[in-house]
């Protein structure tokens, strides 16, 4: 009985969160230019999404800011994690996780916010136009919200590994550098992997922070769609839509079949 | 000397999370010509009813979303650990997807001549609607409060349950005595993590409320299209002052390690 009960809530929530997403895949097949009556399959709109350069260029902008900001993010971050876990002024390590944390804990729209107005200044006292500056509007926005994540996940590392390591490395003749390089970053190095794709996922996925601090010179997919969903009707903004779902799921079934062989691997070693 | 390496990371956090700060109370504080006045912050006393009507759909929201969202999270991780796997990637591909398109995605669902009533024929009037916009949030937030919990809960050692019976307690009790108590932290960072956004969001509301009201994120939306930087400063200093207060207050109640916060 309570078997059957926690399985038909199950069915009942996970329902409730797919049917829109599956109306939304099912409609970008549709012929017309509808989204409540399907009068005949086609891949209209796909064709006339790959028609439109727009749809590229956000792409590849989109995936060139966050390969960028989440490598920029994580050498910054992982550094810091390094030189946080050393200090030994305890009132400077709480100081700079309280200040990291802020863009975690603000709302995107304040950060946002923030960042634009900060933009605006600089590009004031620089006098340069905003447009030329936006990729790197972009950049710094992305960096310093994923910096956060990546020092979240590399601390417990650090903390884990403690000093005797690369202590030892040092007396063995290593340079502080060399021991760092050596020594400590193989051993954190999967905390630093998992803050690399978790700050990626987050720039890849922002839209209130661009928003606010982007410009029309740099547009990202997720603007690409906000400025689609201005419109009324918009099927091929659910062919885009139906495409991202579709490549993050296999992302997500490729990590978890992964993850699965290693476990397999590790139960066969015991 | 080797926590020198941390140096470019609080060069950065100095330049780009403390001053543009600086700049928001600098903003909040003048007028355009930049002389020191207090009329954007009197000027907030107008945006009352907006605030509080952002802050009674998120509350309501939130609350809906540890209600569905908690028995949701038990059930997961109380199912074989094959199941648990299934079931956590069900819930993260709609994490995953881009806020726009799920927003997008219910209001093409329950608009006036959407899907459902063309397919029941009926007329229902849902977009525009407070409700709409409520599960407009709890759609697209239920995943942040569930991933905590779960992770908390499925952290919690079994023999706790064995431990809780043994010793007399009824399965209610062991529920609300000691598995809630235990899973509490999971629980505040799944509020935080509902409540911050759906307190701020302005899209759910411009897509789900058809443009019948405002929530305090339109408001600053409104402020930054139209280029009005100081009214815009002025209530994103507010909102950041209430949410740092409430989170400060939440974070009293339950000793968070931060272990519930990433997945």
């Amino acid at each position: 009985m309570k078997k059957y009960l926690s399985r038909a809530y199950l069915i009942l929530i996970f329902g409730i969160l797919y049917i829109p997403i599956i109306t939304l895949i099912f409609f970008s097949f549709n012929e017309a230019n509808s989204i409540a009556s399907f009068t005949g399959f086609s891949f209209r709109w796909y064709v006339e999404l790959f028609r439109s350069p727009d749809t590229f260029i956000a792409l590849r902008n989109t995936l060139i800011l966050a390969v960028s900001s989440a490598t920029l993010a994580t050498i910054i971050g992982t550094a810091a994690a390094a030189g946080i876990y050393r200090m030994k002024s305890k009132l400077l390590k709480s100081t700079i996780t309280t200040v990291t944390n802020i863009p975690m804990m603000n709302p995107d729209i304040v950060t946002g916010m923030s960042m634009m107005l900060f933009f605006v200044a600089l590009v004031g006292i620089l006098s340069i136009e905003y447009e030329d500056f936006g990729f790197f509007a972009m950049l710094i926005a992305h960096t310093t919200f994923c910096l956060p994540y990546v020092i979240l996940s590399v601390l417990p590392r650090v903390q884990e590994l403690g000093n005797s390591l690369s202590e030892a490395a040092m007396d063995l003749g290593c340079t502080p550098v060399q021991s760092f390089f050596k020594v400590e970053l193989p051993n954190i190095m999967p905390g630093v992997l998992s803050g690399f794709l978790m700050a990626f996922t987050l720039s890849l996925d922002d839209f209130v922070i661009s928003y606010f601090v982007g410009s029309s010179s740099f547009q990202t997919l997720p603007l690409l769609i906000y400025s689609m969903t201005k419109k009324k009707v918009t099927p091929d903004m659910y062919a885009l839509s139906t495409l991202i779902i579709v490549t993050i799921f296999i992302l997500l079934l490729v990590s978890n079949m992964r993850s699965g062989k290693q476990n397999a691997k590790k139960g066969a070693k015991k | 000397m080797r926590s020198i390496a941390a140096a470019p990371h609080m060069l950065w956090a100095g330049l780009f999370i403390v001053v543009p700060l600086i700049i928001v109370l600098f903003f909040a504080f003048t007028d355009e010509d930049g002389a020191f006045s207090f009329e954007n912050i009197t000027s907030l006393a107008d945006y009352g009813d907006i605030f509080l009507l952002s802050m009674e759909l998120a509350v309501i929201a939130t609350f809906i979303c540890l209600i569905v969202g908690y028995p949701l999270a038990y059930i997961m991780a109380k199912a074989e650990p094959k199941k648990q796997k299934i079931f956590l990637m069900l819930l993260m591909l709609p994490m995953w997807t881009n806020l726009l398109i799920r927003t997008y995605s219910i209001m093409a669902l329950l608009d006036d001549g959407g899907f459902i009533n063309q397919l029941l024929g009926t007329d229902f009037h849902i977009i525009g609607t407070k409700g709409a916009v409520i599960f407009g949030m709890v759609y697209d937030f239920l995943p942040y409060m569930v991933l905590p919990i779960y992770t908390c809960i499925s952290k919690i050692d079994k023999h706790m349950w064995e431990a809780a019976s043994d010793l007399g307690c009824a399965p209610i009790q062991v529920m609300t005595k000691v598995i809630f108590p235990l899973s509490m932290s999971g629980v505040i960072s799944g509020v935080t993590m509902v409540l911050v956004p759906s307190i701020s969001t302005f899209y759910i509301s411009q897509k789900l409320g058809g443009g019948t009201f405002e929530l305090i994120g339109d408001v600053i939306e409104r402020q930054f299209v139209s280029n009005c930087h100081n009214v815009g400063a002025a209530i994103s200093l507010v909102m950041m002052i209430l949410i740092l207060i409430s989170l400060g207050i939440m974070n009293k109640f339950g000793d968070t390690d931060n272990g519930g916060i990433i997945v």
